[in-house]
């Protein structure tokens, strides 16, 4: 799960992590609120969305003006007039595809002089099975970028769950980012509490870009992009209420409702799989057979008619989906009564595009005939291969 | 031979009592598991309430449990916020098999169940895995036994139905398996490809190996590597597999924690180049995973 920026802030407040004065706002008349209570003569108005690229971004609409999606306004006039422009406006950056996202939300901050800008992130890095982090001295760039160009610039670190934080780990991130003298405390001391925040939160990703160097020898949080462990998200109630499900797709979100494991996709066949290894590999072999897949579904290992229903639900109710393909394997579940389940949903449902049903193994020769004595115009697949050929020349017969 | 489990494997039950735990200890009974002891907090010296599993003595700690029977392996199947401490008490009690099957475990809690593997004296398998089965000994976890057959194919995945998949074609074709292994589809995990290749290779039962990844980490980079390497020394055996997520895209989480490329990494096409490299012949479908073996074994 992502937050906003601004309740990024809200977090480094609670643990004492430095970073810039700051409002959020919902409407040009909360932005010029906002602004009056900082000191000014400089303040910046930021989109709020969950992408990234937003400084580089550019508006869809005429209205919202030239700029992009953070803004330097020199008065309080300017705040308002940037305000109305970009607020109820679409942000289009490198992070949200060509739709973009509609900005509802801004963020109103005080304007910091900046010396240097740097990176630093921290993940739970899958290798070493702890915490790291990365800092780099090109602040404000695409890291990536520069992990491919320059490595030499990034350097990580993890810390030991043992040991949890020791001053050494602040230091050998300071002198890598070239600190001197009291910068270097600030950001041992700045380590500190990213890793309890880090670890408490249970975040999945946390990435200050930049993390800045003020002219008065401040080091500072000036952006803040948080992931939370969606596992954990059952002990941590105060992030849940930070969820803004108008940055979600609205299908995912009714997916995960009903407990099934939902991706979108930009193809035409619908795919309802179990498990998410066999989900990932019917889209592969949709795509090895020339079509594209419409989505990633995984049902999960029960595939009951309520489950088998929802999933059909959610497959239909995007208007790109002109076949469906359900593959399952049945283990520990009978074929005959996934069988059952699909034929139900099916008939309650009216589905329109062509079907094909791909069943294996426990009582699959059962679960084939349900199918073929059901009346409903479903094609029966042997083999992975043979599901995803039936369904492609169906959908092409179709069209 | 096989590796992991055999005839002679005690398991416990950790979360016997849960509706997970009682189905699965049924099934594993049925399918001839030697199943010596549950463990619940609390319910030690009582009986379980399902008339099937009434037999099984219960007990209140894994300490417990392993001083009174001996057990050598357990299969946890404790809901998520649970299943860390369990996995803990399992380690402490030094078990030397532990099975975690709980899918939904925060992922800090694992970097904090890893440091504790790590010089202890038991191996961990999963967590969000399928579980090991060696066909006609012994089964842990929620694989369906009856499309195994006893034969001389390793199989180790990621996936669980894709497991299912390999095992049942090399059935289909005759060959049957060794053991099979579901490492689980979680970023942070207790065994690697690496650590169950390497029993595959030593395992003199274990004719061929059907190794399948998918998206996401660099442990199938590690485990072509580590083949290679083998190789060199001369243990080798001939090697089919498959990668999930070819056509998944970037910075989306495929259903299993730990299947997301991000920052670049963990894209399917550099893991088949490096088995590609390793010598393993790559089935282009998880349909042809048996053939695309059976051509290796033919040469």
């Amino acid at each position: 799960m992502n937050i906003h920026e601004y309740q990024a802030k809200e977090l480094y407040r609670q643990y004492g992590i430095p970073t810039g004065q700051g409002f959020p706002a919902f409407t040009a008349d909360e932005a010029v609120a906002a602004a009056k209570k900082l000191p000014g003569p400089v303040w910046v108005v930021k989109s709020q969305i969950h992408a990234g690229g937003r400084g580089k971004g550019t508006f869809k609409e005429k209205a919202a003006g030239e700029k992009g999606g953070v803004r330097i306004a020199k008065s309080i006039d300017e705040v308002k007039e940037f305000a109305g422009q970009m607020l109820g406006n679409t942000l289009v950056t490198i992070q949200t595809g060509p739709a973009g996202r509609v900005v509802n939300r801004l963020y109103v901050e005080d304007g910091s002089a900046i010396d240097r800008e740097l990176y630093l992130s921290a993940l739970v890095d899958r290798e070493t099975a702890r915490v790291a982090f990365i800092a780099s001295t090109e602040g404000g760039m695409d890291i990536e970028k520069v992990a491919h160009e320059t490595p030499e610039k990034i350097m990580t670190m993890s810390i030991d769950p043992a040991s949890g934080y020791q001053p050494f780990h602040g230091r050998k991130i300071a002198f890598a980012l070239g600190l001197k003298g009291d910068l270097v405390k600030q950001c041992s001391k700045l380590i500190e509490a990213l890793y309890k925040m880090v670890v408490e939160k249970d975040m999945s990703l946390l990435e200050i870009n930049p993390l800045v160097v003020t002219k008065d020898g401040n080091l500072i949080c000036l952006d803040g992009k948080m992931n939370f462990d969606s596992n954990a998200l059952y002990r941590h109630p105060e992030i849940v209420a930070m969820r803004d499900e108008g940055e979600e797709d609205p299908m995912e979100i009714e997916a995960s409702k009903h407990d099934l494991s939902y991706v979108k996709l930009d193809g035409t066949i619908g795919c309802m799989v179990n498990g998410a290894g066999l989900a990932m590999a019917t889209m592969d072999i949709i795509k090895l057979y020339g079509a594209e897949p419409a989505n990633f579904l995984d049902v999960g290992g029960g595939a009951s008619k309520e489950k088998v229903q929802a999933a059909f639900k959610i497959i239909l109710s995007d208007p790109a989906v002109k076949g469906i393909l359900v593959n399952i394997f049945g283990g520990i579940m009978r074929c005959d009564i996934i069988a059952e389940g699909v034929i139900a949903a099916a008939r309650e449902m009216d589905i329109t595009v062509p079907l094909v049903v791909r069943l294996e193994g426990t009582n699959v020769e059962l679960g084939k005939k349900i199918l073929a004595e059901s009346g409903l115009k479903i094609v029966p697949a042997d083999d992975l291969a043979d599901a995803a050929a039936k369904i492609t020349s169906e959908v092409k017969k179709a069209a | 031979m096989a590796i992991l489990v055999d005839k002679s494997t005690k398991v416990i039950c950790q979360g016997i009592t849960g509706s997970q735990g009682t189905f699965h200890t049924k099934q594993a009974l049925a399918y001839g598991t030697p199943t010596v002891a549950g463990v619940t907090p609390g319910k030690g010296g009582t009986k379980h309430p399902d008339a099937e599993l009434a037999h099984i003595p219960m007990y209140d700690t894994v300490a417990d449990a392993k001083a009174a029977t001996g057990a050598t392996a357990s299969a946890v199947y404790v809901p998520p916020p649970f299943a860390a401490d369990a996995i803990l008490e399992a380690i402490d009690a030094e078990i030397p098999l532990i099975v975690c099957i709980t899918e939904g475990i925060p992922v800090m809690d694992m970097v904090r169940v890893k440091r504790a593997l790590a010089g202890s004296k038991s191996r961990l398998l999963g967590p969000n895995c399928p579980g090991v089965l060696t066909p006609e000994a012994c089964k842990i976890g929620i694989m369906p036994g009856n499309i195994f057959r006893k034969g001389n194919v390793g199989i180790v995945s990621r996936s669980g139905t894709l497991t299912y998949e390999a095992v049942f074609q090399t059935t289909k074709e005759g060959l049957g398996q060794t053991t099979a292994v579901g490492i689980g589809g979680d970023p942070v995990k207790g065994t690697e490809f690496i650590d169950m290749l390497d029993l595959f290779l030593g395992d003199p039962e274990t004719q061929s190996i059907i190794m399948i990844g998918e998206i996401g980490g660099s442990a199938e980079e590690d485990a072509a590597e580590f083949i290679k390497s083998e190789a060199k020394k001369g243990r080798k055996k001939p090697m089919a597999g498959f990668i999930a997520g070819v056509t998944a895209p970037p910075g989306r989480r495929m259903g299993h924690a730990g299947a997301i490329i991000s920052g670049g990494k963990g894209k399917a096409e550099d893991k088949l180049e490096a088995m590609k490299a390793a010598g393993i012949a790559i089935a282009d479908s998880p349909a042809s995973l048996g053939t695309t073996l059976l051509k290796v074994l033919k040469g």
